[in-house]
Order: C-alpha cells, then sequence, then structure tokens
C-alpha cells in the first residue's frame, strides 16, 4: 500500500504541476492555429501573475486577481497581436520582445511597489484559490484503492484545476467541430482561402491572439494564486518554453496536447520526488536528466526521430492582402 | 521583415534605430514615473555613473564587449535568414569548453592554456548551434525551436556537471575551482601597468580587443568574401541562391557554427577575464540582450559596438542608478531592451513608415 500511497501521491502533484502547462499549451494552440506563432507564452503568463497577485493582494479576492491576471496578459497578447498581424512584424521578435519585457517589468514594478526584493506580499484566503474538498472525500479517501483517487486526484485542485480541464474540452470541441474553429484552423493553413470566401483574416487572428492572452491569465494566476501565495521574480522559470514543447509533442492538437502536459508535469514531480533518493539497481538518478527530458523529447520529436510534427502551414507569415 | 518601405539607405541604418530608441526610453521613463521616481534625475544619475569616472567607463565597456559578441552572433544569422536565439545555451556551453581546458592544463604557461581556453569556448559554442543548424537542414525542425530547447539543455546540463563531476568538491555552491594564474586574461589596467601606464581598475579585460577584432573579422567576412556574400545571398533570396548553385544547407550549418562560436566567446570575458572560475549563470540575459543590440545595430559591425556601448552604459550605469534609487533596480535595463526589440523589430514599420512619410514629402518640396 506504501507505494500506491506514494503514486498516488506524485500523480497528485503531476496534476498540480501541469495545470499551467496546460493553460499556456492551449494558448499556444489557439494562436499558432490561426498562424500566429507565440514564443511569448512565458512573458504572458508572467504579467498575468505578478497582476494577479498584486490585484489578489489590494481586493482580497482571488476572482479579481484572476480578472486582472487575464486583462494583463490580454494586453500583452495585443501587443503581439498588433506586431504580428497588423504591422506583419517578425513573430519570434516580437514574441522575444514580450518575453523580456515582461521580465523586466515585473521585477521592476514588484520590486518597486512591495521592496521585497521582487516578491508581492503573501496572499492567503480568500486571495488565493485553494483547493477545492469534494462531498465525502475524507470518507471516501478510506476505502482502499478507489478512495484515495477519489480523494486526491478528482478531488481536492483548485477550481482553476477544474477550468483547465474544461478549457481542453472547449478548445477540443470548437477547433474541431464548429464553424469558428474550422475558420480558425483555416486561416492557419491557407489565410488566402479564408480571405477569399470573404472571411477577415485580421479579426479571426485577433480573435485567436486575444483567447490566448485569456488562458494565459489563467495559467499566470494559478501560478501566484493557486500554486504560490504570491508572486516572485521569474516564478514562470521556463514554463511558457515547456508548454511549447508540449504544443510541438502534441502535434497541434487539444488532448494530446493536455496530456503531454500531464506528461511532463509527471516528470517534475518525479524529479522533485527522486531529488537524493538512490533508485535499488540503478543509484541515483541525476535530477537534471529527468528535468531535460521535456526539451530533449521535443528536439528528437521535430528531428522527426519519432513521428514527425507539423506546424500549421501559414504559422509565422504575416498575411498580405493582394490588391 | 515586414513590408518594403523606401528610405534612404542612411536613415535606414541610422535614424530609424535612434528613433526606435528613443521611443523606447521615453516608454521606460513613463515606467519610472509610475514608479514614483524622476526619470531626469535617474536619467542623469544612469549617464554619471556609466560615464562619470574612469571605473565607470571602464564597467561599461566590460559590459559591452559581452554585448558586442551576442550581438555579433545574433547579426550574422539575421544575414543568412537565420534566428539564434540560442545565444545563452552557446555562452554557457562556452563556458563549459573554456573551463575543460583550464581545469585539465591550467598548469601549463599562458601562452599555451588562453589560446586552447578561447578555443574551446568557440567550439563548445559552435557546436551548440552547429547541431540546431544540422537539424533544420536535414531533419527539417525549425532553429528557432531547437535553439530554445538548447538553452534550457545546456543550463541543466551544466548544473549537472558543476554538482556532480566537475565542482570543487566540499563546496556547496555548484562552481569550479579558481583556474591558476596562468589561466587569467589579463585586466586592461594590468596590461596598460604593464607598458607603465596606469588607467582605473575594473573588470575590463584583454576580451574587449577580441571583441573589436572579432568585429572587424565579421565585417570582412560577411562583406569582402565569397562565404559572406553566400551568407547574404541565401538570408536575401533562398531560390537564388540555389540557381546560383550555393548549398543552402551548408551555408546554413556554417553560419549557425560561426553564430555559436561568437556567443561562446561571451565566457572568454566572463569566465578566462573576470570569474577565474566556471559558475552558474554566468550568461545572465545577455544573449537575448544580444538579439536588441542586433537589431539596433542593423546587424552591422559598427553598429553593433554602438549598440553595445549604450547597452554596457544602461547595464554600468543601471547598476550605480539602482544604488541611489533603489526602486529602479536593473531590472529596467532588461525592460528597456524588450522594448527596442519590439520598437526595433517587430514594430519598426511603426517608425519607419512616419519617417518615409516625412522623406517623401521633403523630396516633392525639392523637386
Amino acid at each position: 500500500m506504501d507505494i500506491y500511497a506514494t503514486l498516488i501521491a506524485i500523480l497528485e502533484s503531476s496534476i498540480r504541476l501541469c495545470i499551467p502547462l496546460v493553460f499556456a499549451c492551449l494558448a499556444g494552440l489557439w494562436s499558432e492555429k490561426s498562424g500566429v506563432v507565440d514564443i511569448g507564452l512565458e512573458g504572458k503568463m508572467l504579467v498575468a501573475a505578478f497582476a494577479s497577485a498584486a490585484a489578489a493582494g489590494a481586493t482580497n479576492s482571488a476572482f479579481i486577481g484572476l480578472g486582472a491576471g487575464i486583462i494583463a496578459a490580454v494586453t500583452f497578447a495585443l501587443i503581439h497581436g498588433f506586431a504580428a498581424i497588423s504591422q506583419r512584424g517578425n513573430q519570434i521578435v516580437s514574441g522575444v520582445a514580450i518575453n523580456m519585457l515582461a521580465a523586466g517589468l515585473t521585477a521592476l514594478v514588484g520590486n518597486a511597489w512591495y521592496a521585497q526584493g521582487g516578491r508581492t506580499t503573501p496572499l492567503e484566503g480568500n486571495a488565493r484559490f485553494l483547493p477545492l474538498t469534494w462531498p465525502g472525500a475524507e470518507v471516501i479517501d478510506q476505502i482502499p484503492l478507489i478512495g484515495p483517487i477519489y480523494a486526491h486526484l478528482i478531488s481536492g485542485h483548485s477550481i482553476l484545476a477544474y477550468c483547465a480541464l474544461a478549457a481542453t474540452v472547449a478548445s477540443a470541441f470548437v477547433l474541431r467541430h464548429t464553424r469558428f474553429g474550422l475558420r480558425i484552423r483555416a486561416v492557419g493553413e491557407n489565410p488566402a482561402a479564408v480571405d477569399t470566401a470573404g472571411v477577415s483574416v485580421t479579426r479571426l487572428r485577433y480573435t485567436a491572439v486575444i483567447i490566448a492572452g485569456v488562458l494565459c491569465g489563467f495559467a499566470g494566476s494559478y501560478l501566484s494564486l493557486g500554486q504560490a501565495a504570491g508572486f516572485l521574480t521569474n516564478m514562470t522559470a521556463g514554463k511558457g518554453f515547456i508548454a511549447l514543447a508540449a504544443l510541438i509533442f502534441a502535434k497541434w492538437r487539444a488532448w494530446p496536447a493536455m496530456w503531454t502536459c500531464f506528461l511532463f508535469g509527471l516528470l517534475d514531480a518525479v524529479a522533485i520526488r527522486l531529488q537524493g533518493v538512490s533508485v535499488p539497481g540503478i543509484g541515483q538518478i541525476p535530477v537534471q536528466a529527468i528535468q531535460a527530458l521535456p526539451y530533449l523529447m521535443t528536439v528528437i520529436l521535430l528531428a522527426g526521430f519519432i513521428g514527425k510534427a507539423i506546424p500549421p502551414k501559414a504559422s509565422g507569415l504575416p498575411y498580405v492582402k493582394e490588391r | 521583415m515586414s513590408a518594403p518601405i523606401e528610405l534612404p539607405k542612411w536613415a535606414d541604418v541610422s535614424l530609424v534605430p535612434i528613433l526606435a530608441v528613443i521611443v523606447a526610453f521615453l516608454i521606460a521613463g513613463l515606467v519610472v514615473l509610475g514608479i514614483g521616481e524622476s526619470p531626469v534625475k535617474a536619467t542623469v544619475l544612469l549617464i554619471k555613473g556609466a560615464l562619470g569616472s574612469g571605473e565607470g567607463i571602464g564597467y561599461t565597456l566590460y559590459y559591452a564587449t559581452n554585448f558586442i559578441f551576442t550581438g555579433l552572433a545574433v547579426a550574422i544569422a539575421f544575414h543568412a535568414g537565420l534566428f539564434n536565439i540560442g545565444g545563452e545555451g552557446q555562452a554557457t556551453m562556452g563556458g563549459l569548453g573554456a573551463a575543460l581546458v583550464c581545469l585539465r592544463l591550467d598548469f601549463l604557461p599562458w601562452y599555451i592554456v588562453l589560446p586552447l581556453a578561447i578555443m574551446g569556448a568557440m567550439a563548445m559554442g559552435a557546436l551548440w548551434a552547429f547541431i540546431p543548424g544540422y537539424l533544420q537542414v536535414k531533419r527539417g525542425s525549425h532553429v528557432v525551436i531547437t535553439t530554445i530547447m538548447f538553452n534550457f539543455l545546456a543550463a541543466t546540463l551544466v548544473v549537472y556537471l558543476l554538482v556532480n563531476v566537475i565542482g570543487k568538491p566540499g563546496s556547496m555552491s555548484p562552481e569550479t575551482r579558481v583556474f591558476e594564474a596562468s589561466a587569467h586574461l589579463p585586466y586592461l589596467h594590468e596590461a596598460f601597468a604593464f607598458f607603465g601606464m596606469t588607467i582605473p581598475k575594473s573588470p575590463l579585460n584583454l576580451s574587449f580587443i577580441l571583441a573589436l577584432l572579432a568585429s572587424v573579422f565579421v565585417w570582412i567576412l560577411v562583406w569582402h568574401t565569397r562565404l559572406g556574400y553566400a551568407i547574404r545571398t541565401v538570408g536575401h533570396s533562398p531560390t537564388a541562391a540555389t540557381y546560383a548553385g550555393i548549398s543552402i544547407g551548408r551555408i546554413t550549418m556554417i553560419t549557425m557554427a560561426m553564430s555559436g562560436a561568437l556567443a561562446g566567446l561571451l565566457a572568454v570575458n566572463e569566465i578566462l577575464g573576470v570569474q577565474g572560475r566556471l559558475l552558474l549563470e554566468f550568461s545572465s540575459g545577455y544573449g537575448f540582450i544580444g538579439i536588441a543590440v542586433a537589431l539596433m545595430g542593423r546587424a552591422h559591425p559598427v553598429g553593433i559596438i554602438l549598440a553595445s556601448i549604450l547597452f554596457g552604459m544602461l547595464y554600468q550605469g543601471g547598476t550605480e542608478l539602482s544604488f541611489e534609487m533603489p526602486r529602479v533596480t536593473r531590472d529596467m535595463i532588461v525592460a528597456i531592451s524588450g522594448l527596442v526589440i519590439l520598437f526595433a523589430g517587430a514594430l519598426d514599420g511603426l517608425i519607419r513608415r512616419p519617417v518615409a512619410g516625412v522623406f517623401a514629402r521633403l523630396l516633392k518640396k525639392g523637386a
């Protein structure tokens, strides 16, 4: 039973660790499906995390914090959108700029406002998204095998975790089965065709970029209000890039995106668990090897050694309407 | 990058980047105002900190050295139409290359160790950029994504090596032992003292000269050699390059390797020049700011040197500024670089279009 309890504990923390990745990965999915490459996920998450923590701290409401996070991330998404769609600028350059701007501004303003080396004041109670306990979780926990699954994997997460699942369902459905989703996908593959059909390429891409901003807002909020109790300088620590890797790994599809994020969350959880532990027969596994796996797997996948990841055809290309 | 907007060449290479920087500074000024400090006072303190003393100038040029290397690295890739955002990782690996040489061979005299260490830095940096280039050419994975991933791979690899393999035994912090004196690249004040002259002490070392040499090298290579011509052709028009019989794949791999070697040289300044040991995160963001430098310098060595000195001033002045005004930390420089990248890069149409409009009107009047 002890091994089973450990397994449950690892899976539980995998879920916690994968939530921000899922949101950010779906954000990337929306943006890139519409043809706008987004390496600024990291920066958008970071501003959202900061804005959420600042607003939640000021109002003592996690939901107002979430709203502020979304507004901040959408603002940055619109800068990226403006550069990529209206100005037809280089989308990679714009993404790099977004990341640096976010890293610099959050640290600068955070330090100036709170004078704690970039931290915000610690949050508690209503200012945070605390784990929700589902009815009867404690009683059911006693049931062997199935009990802990209900108590720790289904119950016991913050509302945002369930939002991440809902966002996956919604993204998968909308992109796959609605006219709007079809148009988003079309605009990422062949914008000229969409234009010929009399649908505005610009408008579709802006919509997708804004959706990406909203999702990054959720991701950032989860970091500073759910996972941690406040903002820390550079608290995204590369999660935006892991999400990008997951997006490639999932070959730009919503459900695989969620599972890949879960896998990367699991790797993270295992790495934390294995810190300083000696595995019988193998010895001590270097934590760095596990941490490097998501990046390494993505490189290998991209290089076509295990299947092939092909991005939307028009991604990264600005659309110039013919005259 | 965006639709071509007609401008006289001098305006394109000087006016547009200068205006981009001015816009970036105005926005940064608003942020400073927003956190309740005077932007004018901050600017004065910044300039005084950067240029107000011999020591300040030394520090400014020391930081500029890093930016010249990473700026050149990004620029040379630009010329081949490649975007190398892996400068961080390549510099980190450069540090590893230099450190491996020094740890093994620093019992030898300086004239053997130093060249080998510099070559080690270049080789490892080149390798870390060559692989993404190779993967793009042979396996079709895009250089941008691969170099991002390689940044993280380099970081984790160096952590692993410092903790488990080459770290100083018994030390809590992940770093190697201090190298012998023979592996130390002389400070400029030491070099001047050798000739009997005194200049203020600062971390400025001979890497600065190396950076200037690298700039000349890039200038000759890109504009005055067959290879440079091939690189620019590939960057300008891959189809034309193919027709001319230039192998795009070969040029891509060679350019990436050179780009990585240049980024790797950052380690010469930081590891051989200043730290004297390998430690974590010595590349602290220089690789990314190199993108701002290359964009601002319009990918030309002269522009890059000027842009590097500006960013060196920001770094040094920003450090001094944060002592005087604790509310304005050096993070502001990161934000300013982001703004410069935005306005000199992705949004440069915003600046070029009005400038082109003004020129068009002037020309009409003149006619």
